[in-house]
């Protein structure tokens, strides 16, 4: 298992991409299913950044990664105001280009992308977002 | 991020190499932008060297192809498998045509 605190800036979204590709192929994921964690990690970090923080803040957002049996396992933390990404509706998908709008599609691609997305949020402990992706069958 | 883009008789080219994200995507909607703005619409975006595009990159690129349309169009070359199957899983595959080398993109204007 392995934690890194990143200072919640988008300029950090490269080193946070960095730190869950290794974890990922550590894991054992192939090409596809480790561009499938970063993105998922980071459309997570974004609305953490964009929607928790409002893009300044003095916080950090701490990220473990820890392999599991069949796959990885991505912890992400952070003590910004309460954002559910889960409780989004998903945007409507397969639209005209005319019809196409700029909403959900950050938090639509991470569920798709992962096996697994769960988040909680405590008033003490901050906001917990959980993921994990499995290897394919 | 190093944007750099190449004026043809009948379209621009846009390349860019490395990550899209939220921290650099208002940068290349500017550079978009400045090619739009002198009202070229046939745009061709060589990703040979980007890795990895969020959905904030994929915003930038949908605004772009809605200016372009219908007069012209932003097409891309060289997409990176991992980046086209997200793009494909969230139905905006079809939003744009896609080639293999820049020569045929480009010529195809």
């Amino acid at each position: 298992m392995s934690t890194k605190h990143f200072s919640c800036s988008l300029s950090n979204l490269e080193k946070i991409c960095d730190f869950i590709a290794h974890c990922a192929s550590e894991a054992g994921l192939d090409e596809t299913e480790v561009y499938a964690v970063q993105l998922a990690v980071d459309e997570a970090s974004t609305n953490i950044i964009e929607h928790g923080y409002g893009q300044e803040c003095p916080s950090r957002i701490d990220i473990t990664c820890e392999p599991v049996e069949d796959g990885v396992k991505v912890v992400i933390y952070d003590d910004a105001a309460p954002f559910d990404p889960t409780s989004i509706p998903e945007p409507e998908i397969n639209v005209s280009l005319e019809e196409v709008k700029p909403r959900g599609l950050g938090i639509y691609l991470m569920r798709k992308m992962m096996d697994e997305v769960c988040y909680e949020s405590d008033p003490d402990k901050g906001n917990t977002l959980t993921m994990i992706k499995r290897h394919a069958k | 991020m190093n944007i750099e883009t190449t004026e043809f008789k009948h379209c621009t080219v846009i390349k860019t190499d490395g990550r899209i994200d939220g921290s650099n995507a208002p940068a290349l909607a500017q550079a978009l932008k400045a090619i739009t703005a002198k009202g070229i619409k046939n745009i061709v975006f060589d990703m040979t060297d980007v890795t990895f595009v969020a959905s904030a990159g994929w915003w930038v690129l949908i605004d772009t192809q809605k200016t372009c349309k219908p007069t012209g169009e932003l097409v891309l070359v060289k997409v990176e498998k991992g980046i086209k199957d997200s793009l494909n899983l969230v139905g905006m595959g079809s939003y744009f045509r896609t080639f293999d080398d820049l020569t045929t993109a480009v010529g195809d204007f």
